[in-house]
């Protein structure tokens, strides 16, 4: 479809027929002081040619660094097929098509989507994708609120365990609507969400409690215990969880007796480049009674007139071009090449392939922490058992260290907690996947040894 | 041409109102209102013990091609939904004004139904549509 924009003279005509003199006048009733003024930051445009020379600059500034950082996107092993794949002309789109039911294939690609979120986190269905992590578990606060019928309570539990950066998004979303994120501090001793300090809110009225798994330490969090304590308190429980960890731990589907109510996430771990950050997708999955209450698409399977399989949108009476704006979430699209990125990389590793990813990151990640809590002035600060990421203390100025790290070392060293986590001070958060081996785990290790050494 | 009893109120949003002889209020929608959104998928129902005011947003019925919002007649307590309508939402197409009804509210004021429109107004406010 050719792109063609208003010519001068299609706008005068159109501006002649709707009787106004300029472009401006239709903007009237926006007061002026809430007008955008001229866009002074913004340089001038450049053509590809200069844009292109620009970013190969800016990326070849990143190096090509040694990573033990994670703190929400991992670095694994992408197989070469996966965006060879997803690059292929018939798959390569952003979103959802228009006239979507035209698109047999995209619609079956992310019916298939669904069916492997589904049955990774074990619960009833799936949507076809939101944008990313944080947001999704916004949408996963505000689909709370109105689903929990029992409660008329705006407020949510929210653990500190859970990604500051997504307690941010979600607060800055939920905020002007009245929700209220209520803080649940932490065991000091192991990392995970303080039980105890979750039984002082019992009896109150709270819309759900958030579970994240692994926690934002790393930590496997009590999420059977905390299951059960929100279905006791009449609370929704929503789950924010690694897609990864999933191949391995037990999936909120199946926590306490009757699982959770809503799962979200990122879903960058599956086939998703770290990329400086993005394009990344979060997921959202959903007990059955929940799902005209979840945002985003849901492609369903049903058969045509002459009986054949076909694929369509479905329950679209919740999205905001039938709803408006009682519309369940002003999202009507979805990451429509990261999630055919993610298919293929789940189809290509299977059930027992992302089990193995998930175990050998869980085990580097062991070797990391016995062979960095081995040097002097570095120590493990939680007890608590962890999937692929730990919290180790130093006994130096921690973000001097990762400075030093980065720019001298070419090692990205680790997350700085003491910013986000007041007690954390000097505390970083280290992750290991499948990637690192034994000798990148030396070499991470002696580097900070020296640095430690100069530094004391 | 749809079906209009003249047993019972209507509003111009397409909710019927009966008011029954333990003086409760039963509410429905409108043959009309059900022939217009089509084949109902999905009722969504108030809590039993709510309270509602006149005019206020209590309960959605959802096609395959819309979802429209049900707005209660009067001002009360809703004492009883139509539990068969979730798994059967088609009862609301089949009967409207029978099987098909959402909910019962006992009533704060009954004079509220007299401000609603008698069989011959709604059946001219369909008209005028």
């Amino acid at each position: 479809m050719p792109f063609i924009p208003h010519s001068e003279q299609d706008i005068e005509q159109m501006l002649s027929v709707i009787g106004a003199d300029n472009i401006d006048d239709l903007f009237d009733e926006i007061p002026a002081s809430l007008r955008c003024a001229e866009l002074t930051q913004i340089p001038s445009g450049m053509n590809e040619m200069e844009v292109t020379r620009l970013l190969r600059e800016r990326a070849a500034q990143d190096g090509l660094p040694l990573c033990f950082l994670g703190a929400g996107a991992y670095e694994h092993h992408i197989p070469a097929a996966v965006w060879e794949i997803t690059t292929r002309g018939e798959f390569y789109s952003a979103y959802t098509p228009y006239q979507a039911e035209a698109s047999q294939g995209t619609l079956q690609l992310l019916y298939e989507f669904q069916t492997m979120m589904a049955s990774l986190v074990a619960m009833d269905v799936s949507n076809a994708s939101l944008y990313d992590g944080a947001s999704a578990l916004a949408e996963a606060v505000l689909m709370a609120v109105r689903a929990n019928r029992k409660s008329k309570s705006r407020k949510i539990l929210m653990p500190s365990t859970v990604n500051p950066v997504y307690r941010k998004v979600t607060d800055a979303i939920v905020k002007n609507q009245d929700i209220e994120l209520v803080d649940v501090p932490f065991d000091p001793i192991t990392g995970q969400t303080d039980l105890n300090a979750l039984a002082a809110f019992a009896g109150d009225d709270y819309a759900a409690l958030v579970i994240p798994q692994p926690n934002f330490f790393g930590a496997l969090d009590h999420v059977d215990e905390m299951t059960a304590w929100a279905v006791d308190n009449k609370m929704l429980s929503i789950a924010v969880v690694n897609p990864m960890a999933m191949a391995l731990l037990k999936p909120p589907g199946e926590w306490a007796d009757e699982g959770v109510d809503i799962v979200c996430g990122e879903g960058q771990p599956l086939g998703a480049p770290l990329a400086s950050g993005g394009p990344y997708f979060g997921f959202m999955c959903c007990k059955q009674k929940h799902v005209r209450q979840m945002p985003g698409r849901i492609i369903g399977r049903t058969t045509d007139l002459d009986g054949k399989e076909g694929f369509t949108l479905t329950l679209q009476a919740r999205e905001q071009h039938i709803r408006r704006s009682k519309a369940t979430s002003n999202i009507c699209t979805n990451q429509g090449l990261l999630v055919t990125a993610a298919s293929i990389y789940m189809s290509l590793l299977g059930p027992e392939g992302l089990r193995k990813v998930g175990l050998n990151s869980h085990k580097n990640c062991q070797t990391l922490v016995q062979r960095l809590t081995r040097i002097e002035g570095v120590s493990q600060v939680f007890s608590g058992q962890t999937f692929h990421e730990c919290v180790l203390k130093v006994d130096a100025d921690a973000q001097q260290l990762i400075n030093d790290l980065a720019e001298k070392h070419d090692i990205l060293g680790g997350f700085n907690l003491s910013a986000d986590y007041a007690d954390l001070n000097n505390c970083i958060l280290v992750c290991a996947t499948e990637t690192r081996t034994l000798d990148d785990i030396e070499r991470f290790a002696t580097t900070l040894d020296a640095l430690l050494k100069q530094q004391g | 041409m749809s079906n209009t009893p003249d047993d019972r109120k209507y509003a111009s949003s397409h909710e019927w109102a009966l008011l029954e002889d333990d003086g409760t209020v039963r509410v429905g929608i409108t043959d009309h209102a059900q022939e217009a959104l089509g084949d109902l998928v999905f009722v969504e129902l108030p809590e039993v013990g709510q309270s509602v005011g006149k005019g206020d947003e209590c309960s959605v019925v959802e096609s395959v091609k819309a979802a429209s919002d049900i707005y209660s007649p009067v001002s009360g307590e809703i004492i009883a939904v139509n539990e068969s309508l979730e798994d059967s939402p088609e009862l609301v197409n089949e009967a409207p004004y029978d099987d098909g009804w959402l909910f019962v509210i006992q009533p704060v004021d009954v004079s509220e139904l007299d401000e609603m429109l008698d069989t011959e107004a709604y059946q001219q406010s369909i008209d005028d549509e």
